[in-house]
This record gives structure tokens, C-alpha cells and sequence, in this order.
């Protein structure tokens, strides 16, 4: 019986100790590499509104000048970011990172910088799971699609007008898909009307994140 | 001595392929395989992991009980994993973006344990380092030959979006192999990955069947019984 208990009690401190020597060596790696997995995503950020926003445009640090609002998305429980461009302190553009799940394969997440005339300054698509070949030429890299909204606001073309073509809209489908520019145009024209209604509170609020969120 | 090595390399490259003739790994084999540069990728983040669980099996082997050495086992290539996944996300976080929840499901390709389990933990650490290396290039050759096949038959192209991999350099090795292709998105598709590694494993075996063929029957007999001994 004796033999039994120092068998298994032998057995798990070595099963132990293998287990502190597993986390002792991730959570090294985990700090030797944590400033710079954070510095790649921080890039990868500025990247992106790099591609909506002109960086001549606003001298803020725009990736700690955010505010996490739950409109422009399907999940209440996941807010989406909004980063507040500003030049000399005046309010510039608003960069809102909007969710539609309208698309034909799960949610679409897109990059919508406004500026505070109302017109769009760019648009692209962060994540999507649209088929390859058909719905993935809302990124940049596929088709230049998505830069149809540069300049575009609700005046210009009116408010009715911000549909695909095939709705009566103003706005090219894809050959052989469109459901996804559908949901893009739809997801576009909320977050435009969301700037319009609420210009004076998304730029107002002080309330800023300092890990500047997803 | 020297032949042992060479049988674990052939073994390992080939004869024991872990994706042509095992069908380990099929779930990363199947999802990442669609270009090249997603298959290398994801190849070597593998056979970097064969490399260090097998050679750290094979040197602890004799420290652990029987009882409780799979949960000793798994608990090695968890901890490779995350390491190599966190080196992935700061030195090639573009290949990490793409490749993605495919990194840490590396853990669960059962090729690792099984190496582990059926080769490293019984035998010498150079050896077990060697097989780890040959077993994982020979999925990377699986990975990459499914991963050409797919990206030129479904884009068009090959070494697209290198730059993940190999710097800004990289971003003029992108070949045109058809110009003006409209793609096919069959290939691009879980079931054309099914299809094409169907292919593949029909074409392995018409080569080994072919060689087998050629090789005259009175030098055969000799070099097997050469082998067992």
C-alpha cells in the first residue's frame, strides 16, 4: 500500500514540476515578445486608418482618442471602437468600426472614416468571411470596389439613393454577388446616419480607452 | 549507422509521409492548403514543433513514469506551441493573422503526439531530433505541393503575398501562371482540398508503383534482408 501512495505521489510531482516548467517557459516567451506582438497590432492599426484618413489630416494620438459605442453593431455585449481624428483640437473625422452581420457568410467588419462635413474620406473591409472569387472583392487588394464611397455623404447621392443598383440604388454589385455589396452599402448608410445624429456626442465624450480596443 | 539516418529522413520525407500516407494532420492540411505561402507557413511552424516536442520526448523519456507520460507528452507540446505561437504573432504577424486559429490547433495535429508517443519516447534524442525534422518537412512537402496545386488551379497564381513570409522584398515573386484568369473557386474550397489531396495520394501511388516495377526482383530480396538484419 505504502509502495502504491509513494508511487503516485512521486508521479505527480513530476507531472507537477513538468507543469511549472511548461508555464515558466510561456510566460517567458510571453513576456519577451508581449511589447512587440503589442507594437505589430498598434501598426496594424495605424495601417488601416492610414487607408481611410490622410495622416496629413489630423495631429492627435487617434489610437488612444477612442470611444466604444454599441450601434454600430449586431452584439450590444461587443461594442465597436470609434477613433476621433482632430486637428489643434478641432474635431476632423470619426473612424468607426462598424458590424454587419448582413453579409452572405457571418459578419462583416468595416473601417468607415466620416469627416464632419458628412462626406466619407474612405472605407475598408476589416474582416469578413464572403466567398473567395465572389463577395472577397469588397477588400482592397481584390478590387477597388470598396474606394466607390470615397467623397460620397447622404446628399450626394441622396439618402434614397444608398442601395445597389439592382435595389434602385446608386451603387455597382459585384458580378455574382450581392448580397455582400448589399450589406457593405447598408452597413455604410447606418454608420453615416449614426455620425449625422450623433456628430456632437461622438466627439464631445471624453471617455477614451487607453489600450484603444480591437 | 548511416543507413538508420537515411531510413528515417526516407521515412519521414516519403515512405511514412505523416499527410500522404499516415493522413495525420488532415484539418490544417485541408484548411491552410490554399496557397503556397499559407502552406509554408504553417508547414514550418509545424516541423518546428515536431523538432523540439521529439527531441525534448526523447531526452526526458527516461525521467517519466509510464503512467502519467502522455499527459507529460501533451503538456511539452502545449507549452512548444504557445511559444512558437507568440514568436509567430511579434516576428511574422502577417503569416499569424492569415494563418490564425491554425497556429495553436497546431497542438492537436495528431502527427506530433503520435511521434512523440511512437518513436521519440523509445529511441535516442539525435535520432528522435532527426525524425521530428523529416516527419515535419514531409507534411511541409505535403502541405506546399496541395497548397501550388490549389493556388494555381483556383487563382492563377503562385508565391502570392510572399511578403508575409519574407519582407516587403517578397512582393515580386508573385507569379502570373495564368494571366487574365477568372479563378476557380472549387479549388480554392474545403472540397477542392479533398479532391486535390485525393489526387495527390492517387499519384504517390502510381510512383511508388512505378519504382517498385523497375527494380529488378534478384537485387531486391538482398537489400531487404540487408535491412533486417
Amino acid at each position: 500500500m505504502n509502495a502504491i501512495i509513494k508511487k503516485t505521489l512521486s508521479a505527480a510531482a513530476i507531472l507537477g514540476g513538468f507543469s511549472l516548467l511548461g508555464l515558466g517557459l510561456t510566460s517567458l516567451t510571453f513576456h519577451k515578445t508581449e511589447a512587440k506582438i503589442q507594437e505589430n497590432e498598434r501598426q496594424a492599426l495605424l495601417a488601416n486608418l492610414k487607408a481611410v484618413i490622410p495622416e496629413s489630416l489630423y495631429d492627435n494620438d487617434i489610437v488612444n482618442d477612442t470611444l466604444k459605442v454599441t450601434e454600430l453593431t449586431p452584439d450590444p455585449t461587443k461594442p465597436t471602437v470609434i477613433y476621433r481624428a482632430r486637428k489643434k483640437g478641432e474635431p476632423v473625422a470619426a473612424v468607426m468600426t462598424v458590424i454587419t452581420p448582413n453579409g452572405y457568410s457571418g459578419n462583416i467588419s468595416l473601417l468607415v472614416a466620416v469627416k464632419t462635413d458628412g462626406t466619407i474620406s474612405g472605407v475598408r473591409t476589416l474582416s469578413h468571411r464572403e466567398t473567395p472569387g465572389l463577395g472577397d472583392r469588397i477588400e482592397i487588394e481584390r478590387s477597388d470596389w470598396i474606394s466607390s464611397f470615397d467623397g460620397k455623404s447622404l446628399d450626394e447621392p441622396h439618402q434614397s439613393q444608398w442601395d445597389v443598383k439592382r435595389d434602385g440604388g446608386h451603387f455597382d454589385q459585384l458580378t455574382g454577388a450581392t448580397i455582400t455589396p448589399r450589406a457593405v452599402v447598408g452597413a455604410v448608410k447606418n454608420a453615416l446616419l449614426y455620425f449625422k445624429h450623433n456628430q456632437a456626442r461622438i466627439f464631445s465624450t471624453t471617455e477614451s480607452t487607453p489600450e484603444g480596443g480591437n | 549507422m548511416f543507413s538508420e539516418y537515411s531510413k528515417i529522413v526516407k521515412d519521414g520525407l516519403w515512405l511514412n509521409n505523416q499527410a500522404f500516407v499516415a493522413l495525420l494532420g488532415l484539418c490544417p492540411l485541408l484548411a491552410v492548403s490554399n496557397t503556397v505561402i499559407n502552406g509554408l507557413g504553417l508547414g514550418l511552424a509545424t516541423t518546428m514543433t515536431l523538432v523540439v516536442s521529439n527531441t525534448v520526448v526523447s531526452l526526458i523519456r527516461n525521467f517519466v513514469p509510464d503512467e502519467i507520460r502522455l499527459p507529460v507528452f501533451v503538456l511539452v507540446i502545449a507549452s512548444v506551441v504557445t511559444m512558437i505561437e507568440l514568436a509567430m504573432n511579434a516576428w511574422f504577424f502577417g503569416l499569424y493573422k492569415i494563418l490564425g486559429i491554425f497556429i495553436p490547433l497546431i497542438v492537436t495535429n495528431c502527427s506530433i503526439i503520435g511521434r512523440a508517443e511512437a518513436y521519440a519516447s523509445k529511441q535516442r534524442a539525435d535520432k528522435a531530433f532527426l525524425d521530428g525534422l523529416s516527419m515535419g518537412l514531409g507534411f511541409t512537402f505535403a502541405l506546399v505541393t496541395l497548397g501550388s496545386l490549389r493556388e494555381i488551379i483556383g487563382s492563377g497564381t503562385l508565391f502570392a503575398k510572399a511578403e508575409l513570409m519574407f519582407g516587403e522584398a517578397a512582393k515580386t515573386w508573385q507569379i502570373d501562371v495564368i494571366t487574365d484568369y477568372s479563378g476557380m473557386l472549387l479549388a480554392i474550397l474545403p472540397p477542392g482540398a479533398f479532391i486535390g489531396l485525393g489526387l495527390l495520394i492517387a499519384l504517390k501511388n502510381i510512383i511508388d508503383t512505378k519504382v517498385e516495377q523497375r527494380k529488378p526482383a534478384h537485387i531486391q530480396i538482398p537489400i531487404q534482408a540487408a535491412q533486417e538484419q
